[in-house]
């Protein structure tokens, strides 16, 4: 199947614009593929070029070299087939603060050369809990409010390819999760997601792959199952009936950790690798007459691995 | 052709200044009135008449003018300049537009106000001194000519200011000169030799003198020149405009 966004080779580098600011090469020979119809994840630290990379897409930022397919558009050369299947929610609230929630929204839908339809831009500002703004400036609005107002200008023009960056940042709890539900039913209608988020935990529960951006380079695309499996470290906690003041010296060849105040003995293993020892290590634990009333495993969250993918970045040097 | 967008922006632009329309008109009807009076009643009775045309009457085209290019220059740069300054660019440089078709609506929009506005101080006019129009169509003609060429210039100022000063800057240093050595209060001939050939080099000289040629039939210059040169002049413009696009100029980095 072809890719829905298809980015080879891209790369871009910042002018400098002297005297104070040098060059700055925020994305390094990207190549990505997007799928039709998938939940795809940007994970990266601050200033890793996820924005840079939106903003190439999108057009609002010019590529220094490589080339982005849009649903097979060149996004320069064919750049209205391109944008049109697009939309757009960016990082920062960009509003115009005095024209009032149905004009903007109205709007963006005009830009996109698409007729008039109340009936649809009502629908978009009442799933966004927006319909009883929506003669309000756009000023009278809350932090929150805002970034929903950018959903709802980027839904307007009914887009196949939606850009979502960081699109619950200042949004609350209650409406974050209103706001996951229409992520899903987006992608369950066929529009494809991109987004890029700070918390973790919401690729994990969201994404169908994830990929991750570090200094400009994209340094891994996975599926978010494969990658759970693939990088993730289990856990298993025993939980012991009476509490150790140190790990007993004849289980020292499992290298356990002594965790909760000395009531339960932490293994870690991979789960990719071909002998766990977990066999092994209850044999011993038994053997030493150490007797425990429960057992958990933990596997490692998408968080986790993440840290440790960016750590082990050798360029990255963290203060 | 995008039209819808064209008109998206278009009303957009146009809804922008209605909602702060007493401003808008006002400022520009109390300032030419007070030209009127000033000029055209307390130092107009002491002068003499301008081939055969009152010189209250001879202000009317030169102070219509006068408003239509700071009007047109200030209304175009800050429409493009305040998407740049607020933000809101990003969903213009995102949208299936046509640069041509941003201008449209931007420049479309501004000349519309300023023409508007050119009309009501035409009106304001007949209030204070005697006005005839000779060539209705030709007023029209240079009217809506002067105020896209412009608004093209404000778009222009508008795309490369950064700064609010800037925004300012030009229209007060450049466009405010050009206008009032541009022949508003005064017939060309009325200067010495050296500075009639100077004054040549003004390219409002041609509007204005176009524009007073359709009132009164008179002229400093012959209207097929008038006209050569506010095309030239829009011309100019619409090349800058172009070449900022294409480059990206201060819109994308
Ligand atoms: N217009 C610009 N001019 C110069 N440098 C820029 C510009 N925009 C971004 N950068 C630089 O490019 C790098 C990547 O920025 P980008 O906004 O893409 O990061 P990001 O991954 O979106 O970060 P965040 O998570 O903080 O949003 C940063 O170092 C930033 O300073
Ligand atoms: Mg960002």
């Amino acid at each position: 199947m072809q890719s829905v966004i298809s980015v080879t080779h891209l790369s871009k580098t910042y002018a400098a614009r002297p005297p104070r600011q040098a060059a700055f090469e925020a994305l390094k020979n990207v190549n990505l593929e997007i799928r039709r119809g998938e939940i795809f994840a940007l994970l990266g630290p601050n200033g890793a070029g996820k924005t840079t990379l939106i903003s190439i897409v999108c057009g609002i930022v010019t590529a220094s070299s490589g080339q982005v397919l849009v649903d097979g558009h060149d996004n320069v050369k064919e750049y209205r087939a391109a944008r049109a299947k697009i939309g757009l929610v960016p990082q920062e609230l960009h509003t115009d603060a005095f024209e009032t929630v149905l004009k903007t929204v109205s709007f963006s839908r005009g830009l996109w050369g698409l007729a008039p339809n109340p009936a649809h831009v009502e629908k978009v500002l009442r799933t966004l809990s927006l319909w009883d703004k929506k003669d309000n400036q756009v000023r009278a609005l809350s932090g929150g409010m805002k970034r929903r107002l950018m959903i709802a200008k980027a839904l307007a023009h009914e887009p196949q390819i939606l850009f979502l960056d960081e699109p619950t940042a200042g949004v609350d709890v209650e409406l974050r999760k209103d706001m996951w539900n229409l992520v899903r039913q987006l992608r369950a209608s066929g529009v494809t997601i991109i987004l890029t988020t700070h918390y973790i935990q919401e690729a994990e529960e969201m994404a169908d792959r994830v990929g991750v951006i570090s200094k400009g380079s994209l340094i891994l695309v996975e599926e978010k199952a494969v990658l759970m499996r693939k990088l993730g470290k289990k856990q298993l906690a025993l939980h012991l009936t009476t509490k150790l003041d140190a790990v007993p010296a004849a289980l020292a060849a499992h290298r356990l950790e002594l965790a909760a105040e000395g009531s339960e003995l932490v293994y870690s293993y991979d789960t990719q690798a071909e002998r766990t020892g977990i066999t092994a290590l209850l044999q011993d634990v038994a053997s030493v007459g150490i007797r425990f009333n429960d057992v958990v495993t933990k596997e490692s969250s998408l968080e986790e691995i993440f840290v440790s993918l960016v750590r082990r970045d050798p360029a990255e040097r963290r203060p | 052709m995008n039209l819808r967008a064209i008109k998206s922006i278009y009303v957009f632009e146009m809804s922008r200044w209605f909602r702060t329309i007493m401003q808008s008109i006002l400022s520009p009807v109390i300032s030419t009135s007070l030209y009127f009076i000033v000029f055209g009643a307390a130092i107009g009775s002491r002068m003499t008449d301008i081939e055969g045309v009152e010189y209250g009457s001879f202000l009317v085209p030169g102070l219509i003018m006068l408003m239509l290019l700071t009007q047109s220059t200030a209304n175009a740069s800050f429409g493009i300049y305040f998407p740049k300054f607020v933000g809101t660019i990003y969903e213009l440089l995102s949208a299936p537009v046509s640069y041509f078709e941003i201008v449209c609506g931007y420049v479309g929009g501004a000349a519309t106000k300023s023409i508007l506005l050119g009309l009501i101080i035409l009106a304001t006019a007949y209030l204070f001194v005697p006005v005839h129009i000779l060539h209705p169509l030709w007023m029209v003609t240079f009217l809506v000519l002067t105020a896209v060429t412009f608004s093209l210039l404000g778009f222009i100022i508008g795309i490369w200011a950064d700064g609010f000063e800037k925004l300012q800057l030009v229209p007060l240093l450049i466009i405010t000169p050009l206008t009032f050595l541009g022949g508003s209060f005064y017939s060309i001939d009325m200067l010495p030799p050296f500075w009639q050939t100077v004054t040549l080099f003004n390219p409002v000289v041609y509007l204005i003198s176009g524009f007073r040629w359709a009132f009164y039939g008179l002229a400093d210059v012959s209207i097929t020149t008038s006209l050569v040169m506010t095309f030239v002049f829009l011309a100019a413009c619409l090349t800058v405009v172009a070449r900022i696009f294409q480059t990206g100029y201060r819109l994308k980095s």
